[in-house]
């Protein structure tokens, strides 16, 4: 009997392996046209669906024609459904004679995923942790679990709800007190941190739990107040759990698809500004993937592989972060 | 003299109808080792509690009667139960310092452990800090262990060892009173000795109040004894009085060991 449980824990575990090694290699060969064309350089590239006069050497100089290319597809890209058709016009569309290819650049969603994710934990972060230190440490019993429970449920909102609320009644509030776009890069940032608060705040309440009493109790037996227990017993005492619970909030932010697609505005454009509308992956794959084909195609399954290995690197940096000062 | 008077207490804990404590009566001596003895959940751990008033980090406790506390700088006694302001508290807490069941080191380095209290009470000097520290170590005689890995991590420490710090960290403050809830009771027979030895020594500095549930315990280093049953205290006098000839039959029964 132990044999057999052995058995199969072992072989779920591989299993979670295998399927994590399965993901990436068939991204990775998916995305493979694409790397083989882009390279790199994609990463840095804020081009997307660009046509581009085929590459003679000196090509890279004749910026009137890059332009006017973009010009042209920046007015299609507003509409992101037009994206598929776009791409498999691009030979016909071709009027000078000059032969064009179109190229893709990840460098937009890239960044759109990058700050909307650092603009919902600066937002989100000094929030959780207030919460957690009210219902863990401040709050009287009834209303800590009132308010925790109520916290719970937050949590359990699907994240289309949030994109809705957020579309209609925090967008324009966004844009009342910032300027700028109501949709746009803050306002996907800022209700990504509404979403991933209460779950960054339950998890933060749950460790700062986990102190034991009689060490509280002893930080106040020699005479502590509350906010040096809380900051100098509480917190590193719970701190992996804390850093655990921002980590967690991270890779939800960075996969977060429903609700930025709803907030970003979902153009291939990089912002000048935190107001400006852009793109981030989740959301440029989930818009552009039924329609996609040939190196559009691959180059949506670069952008995969990209937020693939970042959130791997987010949290396998996480559990050596961990496990080194477990130690 | 005492240090401490406890006159006619009562407590409740919340949502209890009967008092945990009925009308104790006791005086903690000075420079002496009073010992807190009684079967489990007679009330020890809740009135030794009560003399720090730490029972008032969580609400609705019931206090009757009176706990005095002498004042070394202005001579005076002061009812502690009169206490309400958070800085009285602190004071009061500067003053009764309290070791627990289990070793409660913080999650910081040894140094900063004993350092903690005089930090916290505003002390910023250096070379103040690493003196007070140094003292406390010594007075615990846990200084030839730990001199040369001061900035390493208490967590490191073995739990005798951990438990010695906890005392350092409570005497680098200087406490009039210090009490023990139980302090050997996670730990191994030898360790048990040297913190017992340890105690002994401080009654020189510091008057103490130790809970045992360990009779031998409290024979081996109280100077008095206070037999708590039910809530009660049935009685007080010195150690020997209690262990050889005690007064009061339900003393006897529990010193021979024929309940609890
Ligand atoms: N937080 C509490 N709330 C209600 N009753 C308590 C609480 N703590 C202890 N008691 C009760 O008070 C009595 C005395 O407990 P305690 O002082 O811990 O006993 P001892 O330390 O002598 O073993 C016990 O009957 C116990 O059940
Ligand atoms: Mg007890």
């Amino acid at each position: 009997m132990e044999k057999i449980f052995q058995k199969f824990a072992f072989s779920s575990a591989t299993l979670v392996f295998i399927i994590l090694l399965g993901i990436f290699i068939t991204l990775f060969n998916a995305a493979r046209p694409a790397i083989n064309e882009f390279g790199l350089n994609f990463i840095v590239d804020p081009a997307w669906n660009k046509e581009v006069p085929i590459t003679t050497p000196q090509a890279k100089t004749d910026k009137s024609v890059t332009q006017s290319a973009v010009s042209n597809t920046d007015d299609e890209t507003v509409d992101v459904n037009d994206f598929g058709d776009d791409s498999d016009d691009m030979m016909m569309q071709d009027e000078d004679d000059t032969p064009t290819k179109t190229i893709y650049g990840g460098l937009v969603p890239l960044v759109g995923t990058i700050f909307s994710t650092l603009i919902a934990l600066a937002f989100a972060m000094p929030i959780a942790m207030g919460i957690a230190i009210f219902l863990a440490e401040i709050a009287p019993k009834k209303i800590a679990t009132f308010v925790g429970g109520a916290i719970e449920l937050l949590a359990a909102i699907p994240s289309i709800i949030f994109g809705m609320w957020g579309l209609y009644y925090f967008a324009p509030i966004v844009a009342a007190l910032f300027g700028g776009f109501q949709v746009s890069l803050l306002t996907a940032g800022l209700v990504l941190g509404v979403m991933i608060l209460p779950f960054m705040a339950a998890i933060t309440r749950d460790s700062m739990n986990t102190t034991p009493d009689i060490l509280k109790e002893s930080a106040y037996a020699l005479g502590a107040t509350k906010f040096e227990v809380i900051k100098d017993v509480i917190f590193p005492y719970s701190k992996v759990g804390i850093i655990g619970s921002i980590i967690l909030s991270l890779g939800r932010a960075l996969g977060e698809t429903m609700a930025v697609a709803f907030l970003i505005g979902s153009i291939f454009e990089l912002p000048h500004k935190i107001t400006d509308p852009t793109i981030s992956i989740p959301v440029a794959l989930a818009n552009n993937f039924g329609e996609a084909s040939g190196l559009g195609m691959s180059s949506l399954f670069y952008l995969a592989l990209i937020l693939f290995v970042m959130s791997f690197a987010v949290i396998s940096f996480a559990k050596f972060y961990f496990l080194r000062k477990a130690n | 003299m005492p240090v401490m008077n406890i006159k006619k207490f009562s407590f409740t804990y919340p949502g209890v109808s009967d008092p945990s404590l009925k009308n104790i009566t006791l005086p903690i001596k000075k420079n002496k080792i009073t010992a807190l003895i009684g079967p489990s959940g007679c009330g020890k751990s809740t009135l030794l509690r009560s003399m720090n008033r730490i029972h008032d980090l969580y609400p609705g406790n019931k206090y009757e009667g009176k706990i005095d506390l002498l004042d070394f700088e202005s001579g005076k006694y002061k009812n502690i139960l009169d206490i309400k302001k958070e800085n009285e508290f602190i004071k009061l807490r500067q003053q009764v310092g309290m070791i627990f069941q289990k070793p409660t080191p913080f999650p910081m380095s040894i140094f900063d452990n004993v350092a903690y209290g005089l930090k916290i009470d505003g002390i910023k000097n250096k070379s103040e800090l690493s003196d007070r520290v140094e003292a406390a170590l010594k007075g615990s005689a846990l200084w030839s262990e730990v001199s040369d890995r001061l900035g390493k991590s208490a967590m490191g420490l073995s739990g005798g060892q951990q438990q010695r710090l906890c005392i350092a960290r409570a005497v680098a403050v200087k406490p009039e009173v210090l009490l023990f809830d139980e302090p050997t009771s996670a730990l191994d027979p030898i360790s048990t000795a040297a913190i017992e030895e340890l105690i002994v020594e401080l009654r020189n500095d510091i008057s103490i109040a130790i809970v045992t549930h360990n009779m031998q315990q409290a024979s081996r280093i109280s100077d008095y004894t206070a037999f708590m049953y039910l809530g009660d205290l049935v009685e007080y006098d010195k150690t020997e009085n209690i262990f050889l000839n005690p007064k009061e039959k339900r003393t006897e029964d529990y010193i021979t060991g024929r309940f609890g």
